[in-house]
């Protein structure tokens, strides 16, 4: 018998009754992370059934996707965003679910809060009401983003009847080059594998090059799964695992510490465990990566040119290309970089934690924005805001001339009053660059935090390639 | 939930891949509390369109569409089933769904089926041939007809039992109270907990 993947090991610990003739197994949930946009509809349900929060020990709130990221001290102004906050601190007054509201230190992006509290670790399963919940799996969890129904389904039962997972293998091995990060391997990845090539499966990347990323490189990876099409993404815990996760607030201590550190120790993937799918990555290959088109899978190397639809074998992809190029107002065999932009927007669950803001302040330090161009950085959480504070980035980034802001989703869906106006044009370090995600009208092409300082110096899509003064790190 | 047995309806030829959630029901809509009324917010930007084929006056009341791959994916917002549902869909077909959105789907009675790119592309014809062509769609038999031309699609048997069946998930599983209760004190002391905060 051949041994088991990471992912099918979690999996197995955590069934609570085994599906029989095609049923799905019910799977136990160790963590439910809820937010204001996907729960009223859930707690509104539970009401309606007189059902109670199963384990609201198990559950944690906080406020991100409408918050404004200026003037937080006052009342929202959008009054269907004050509605929606203002139902989820009732719900959870009435259900006892702890919540992080606006002005806490801990609220902030519900994929930032869970690791920052030490929630978030090996060997557990997540769930949230959001598609990047696939962030988790950062530290070896099975954690994937559900709808509505399932947010009320696990709140009622702690549970989820869940149909078996394939399993895929993305292989990255080798070096990156300096300037090169953990965004542009996963930009790569959905490049290769197209935004539906992770139907069905959960992803483990492994190899050389994922061993040597730190935890915020490895969420920044497990992130953007879903934009490969798969539901949920994972990294065998390691050393660098362990270091992140201990001492912070809810992680294990004293004895339960030293028994989770002994089982999370035996859950990579067994040496003789078969994947459904494999695929490679060559780290030493890769370049900066931007998107040019209205998915996350139209992207190519900052080196390159527009595409021309015409090179697409495939009829739909060929008649995605048109049309996304249309929307992108974009020429076949325009350069990248010279694609001048109007905004860039450092932020999102994708990459604002405090090593992004780290990365993106050691490339603009002591230098002066672009003429025209609108930046803003957004801090992942309240905390993080004050850790780079702390370290003086707040004054690198002002200096630099771009908007220091409070924490949250913002931009990158646009759902608070930051958004692009119709027809601009955003380098973002965010994760999807549908038609209108930002704003719309808005276009967008995601990039790492370095590419967005060197774009935000340069004015037109760049990397610190391109920069004279590069002392570009980060992975 | 309602039980599903066959539907006929209005047939929308939907040719886009790549259809994702923010398409289907932009971000802006998801900012209201309750369950239903999304039909205004289906599609909206592309409705501004008046080239878009739901604008077209031969598919006004259409229950039934035929999409291109990748249909569903990006956010998991279930407001993209409840903007389809409000509008009057009962059915969407595509090549390839997105594994949330295809789950929320099957959560909310609106059955996604899978039929192949080919055959897609051959119900697209048939349909443009005679704008407003009936669908009838058969769970039960895992068929799809629109005119003459009949064709099978995929629907997993779990999702098409509780579809014909009309049941409620939470019911479903509440059933086995005993065995989560059981497995709940078996749980490791290490787990997180958010409660007493740290």
């Amino acid at each position: 018998m051949s041994g088991k993947t990471l992912a099918e090991k979690i999996w197995d610990a955590h069934v609570v009754t085994k599906g029989v003739d095609g049923q799905p197994d019910l799977i136990y949930i160790d963590l439910h992370l809820v937010h204001e946009v996907t729960s009223p509809q859930a707690f509104d349900g539970l009401r309606q059934a007189g059902r109670p929060v199963r384990r609201p020990d198990l559950t944690i709130a906080t406020e991100d996707h409408n918050t404004p990221t200026l003037d937080i001290d006052r009342p929202i102004k959008d009054p269907t965003s004050r509605v929606q906050i203002e139902t989820l601190r009732a719900n959870a007054a009435e259900f006892g679910v702890r919540l992080h509201s606006l002005g806490d230190v801990e609220q902030g992006i519900v994929h930032v809060m869970g690791p920052q509290l030490g929630l978030t670790m090996p060997g557990i399963t997540v769930v949230c009401g959001d598609s990047h919940t696939s962030t988790h799996g950062a530290f070896g969890a099975i954690a994937f983003g559900i709808g509505t129904s399932e947010v009320e389904h696990v709140l009622a039962t702690q549970t989820l009847p869940l149909k078996p997972f394939k399993t895929m293998a993305i292989n990255v091995e080798g070096t990156l080059r300096p300037g090169v990060t953990a965004k542009d391997i996963i930009l790569a990845v959905i490049a290769k594998i197209g935004t539906g090539g992770g139907q069905g499966y959960v992803l483990e990347y492994r190899g050389s090059a994922i061993r040597a990323l730190s935890m915020e490189g490895r969420m920044t990876i497990c992130n953007m799964s879903i934009e490969a099409g798969a539901r949920a993404g994972l990294v065998a815990p390691d050393q660098t695992t362990f270091d992140y996760v201990q001492g912070r607030p809810h992680a294990p201590q004293g004895e339960d510490w030293d028994a989770a550190v002994e089982y999370w120790r035996t859950l990579p993937t067994d040496d003789d465990a078969v994947f459904d799918a494999e695929v490679h990555i060559d780290a030493d290959e890769l370049e900066p990566f931007v998107t040019w088109g209205t998915n996350p899978g139209q992207g190519v190397s900052l080196s390159e040119s527009v595409p021309n639809p015409s090179d697409f074998d495939d009829p739909n992809e060929r008649a995605a290309a048109e049309r996304a190029l249309e929307y992108m107002d974009l020429a076949p065999g325009t350069k990248l970089k010279e694609i001048p932009v109007d905004a860039v927007f450092m932020g999102s669950c994708t990459n604002s934690r405090i090593e992004d803001l780290r990365a993106f302040a050691s490339i603009i330090k002591g230098q002066k924005k672009a003429d025209g161009v609108r930046v803003m950085v957004v801090p992942g959480s309240a905390r993080v805001r004050l850790e780079a504070e702390a370290e003086g980035l707040d004054k690198i980034i002002e200096a630099f001339g771009a908007e220091w802001r409070f924490a949250g989703c913002s931009m990158c869906l646009g759902m608070n009053p930051d958004q692009l106006a119709p027809g601009e044009r955003c380098a973002s370090t965010s994760n999807r660059n549908f038609e209108g995600r930002q704003g719309k009208g808005g276009r967008t092409h995601l990039v790492s935090p370095l590419v967005a300082a060197a774009t935000a110096i340069r004015g037109t899509l760049s990397s610190p390639w391109d920069l004279e003064h590069t002392n570009a790190e980060g992975r | 939930m309602e039980k599903f047995t066959t539907v006929t309806g209005t047939a929308v030829p939907f040719e886009r891949s790549n259809v994702d959630t923010d398409q289907i029901i932009p971000a802006v809509f998801l900012k209201r509390v309750t369950k239903t009324g999304y039909d205004d917010a289906l599609f909206h930007n592309w409705r501004q369109d008046p080239e878009f084929v739901l604008n077209d006056p031969a598919y006004a009341g259409a229950t039934v569409l035929f999409a291109g791959p990748d249909f569903g994916t990006g956010s998991s917002r279930e407001h993209a089933v409840w903007a389809l549902r409000d509008y009057g869909f009962k059915a969407v077909f595509a090549p390839r769904f997105a594994d949330i959105f295809r789950g929320n789907a099957g959560k909310q009675g609106l059955l996604a089926g899978v039929i192949e790119e080919p055959e897609i592309e051959r119900i697209w014809a048939r349909i443009k041939a005679e704008p407003g062509v009936v669908a009838t769609v058969d769970l039960e038999a895992r068929t799809v007809r629109v005119g003459e031309l009949e064709l099978g699609f995929e629907i997993d048997d779990y999702t098409r039992w509780r579809l014909l069946e009309g049941f409620d998930d939470i019911g479903l599983t509440l059933r086995e109270e005993a065995a989560i209760t059981a497995f709940e004190a078996r749980r490791e002391s290490w787990r997180p907990t958010t409660l007493p905060a740290r």
